[in-house]
């Protein structure tokens, strides 16, 4: 049963961090440095994320790799970004094949 | 209620219910692994929406940890969402009541939020809920699977799977930092940081959860402090 308790614990900490911004601060943000912070947040914190854990999630460093250099390379042509991420899927899938017949 | 916006948000969202799809298949897979049960797992991928939140409150459920432990943890690694609501609260337009921001608010994850960033149009309420349905059902129904079945797709296409939100990612990335100079400087800073705290020996023991928000806070804030955006800009 205990179980439940953590859940509940995980789920509602989870949801008080992201409610209380969007229905206590309402009023639109006077400073412009937080409104220049704000926008750069989600740029800096999905790079912050992508690298360098890409290259820990697939079995070989050398897919990471692959998969990172198809993604930027099509996404700079401006890509879908199903595209982008089903290119990418196959960027590993490919090197790892490759990697092994070796 | 707009249906059109709502299945303009469902359309722009499934890929991201595709790539949470294969994310939380692996977080399934792995709390089946160790004994939680399927529908346990797919009920903490339902009420968390969360990837670096619940694989951390996986390991403590497993260790037993105290519930205070648990809630610490979890506004660590997930204080980044404190931000993105901050900045998806400045871009709705403030006569969005109480309600309709209770629901909005439970579907901000990373990806969701990117996404509504990136969006030219005003957003709207149908348009917002209609983002969260497709990651929502793939999150949850992910984690089902994978919990139900982890072995059955071969382990070659998993891992395969695994590099699909970082494409998502750098999507959305790439195309704003070629155009702007400072959002290029702006991930460049975040790169080099996450790379320190990735492989730096001392740096290197801070949680995941909390060198993001390192990493965040300080990159948007040089360059929010260097390249502060134009006022009329600014103002959605």
């Amino acid at each position: 049963m205990k179980i439940y308790l953590y859940i509940l614990a995980m789920a509602l900490t989870t949801y008080l961090i992201r409610v209380l911004p969007l229905t206590v601060f309402r009023k639109p943000i006077q400073s412009r440095f937080i409104r220049s912070f704000l926008h750069y947040v989600p740029y800096a914190c999905l790079t912050a994320m992508t690298f360098p854990a890409i290259l820990y999630d697939t079995t070989y460093i050398i897919s990471g790799i692959a998969a990172l250099i198809v993604a930027i390379v099509l996404a700079f042509r401006g890509k879908s970004l199903l595209t982008v991420s089903l290119a990418s899927c196959a960027a590993v899938f490919l090197t790892e094949r490759i990697v092994e017949l070796f | 209620m707009n249906w059109n916006q709502y299945r303009t948000g469902v359309r722009r969202g499934l890929p991201v219910g595709v790539g949470y799809f294969s994310v939380s298949f692996g977080f399934g897979a792995m709390a089946a692994a160790q004994g939680i049960r399927a529908l346990d797992a797919a009920l903490i991928s339902a009420t968390n929406l969360t990837s670096a939140g619940q694989f951390a409150g996986l390991t403590l459920i497993l260790a037993s940890a105290g519930l205070w432990e648990m809630i610490l943890t979890q506004i660590v690694i997930n204080s980044r969402y404190a931000l993105m609501s901050l900045a998806l609260g400045q871009r709705l337009n403030s006569n969005i009541g109480f309600l309709p921001r209770l629901a909005i608010a439970f579907f901000n994850t990373d990806e969701i939020f990117a996404l509504a960033m990136a969006e030219k149009q005003p957003l709207t309420v149908p348009f917002l809920l209609g983002l969260g349905l497709m990651p929502f059902l793939g999150w949850t129904t992910g984690t089902l699977c994978g919990a139900l079945a982890g072995s059955v797709l071969p382990l070659a296409v998993r891992t395969a799977l695994a590099v699909m939100l970082y494409g998502m990612f750098i999507a959305i990335v790439v195309p704003p930092a070629r155009q702007e100079k400072p959002v290029l400087a702006c991930c460049a800073l975040a790169l080099v940081l996450s790379c320190l705290f990735t492989w730096v020996p001392g740096l290197n023991g801070v949680s995941a959860g909390l060198s993001i928000v390192i990493c965040t806070v300080a990159s948007a804030g040089v360059c929010a402090w260097l390249f502060p955006i134009p006022d009329e800009e600014a103002a959605p």
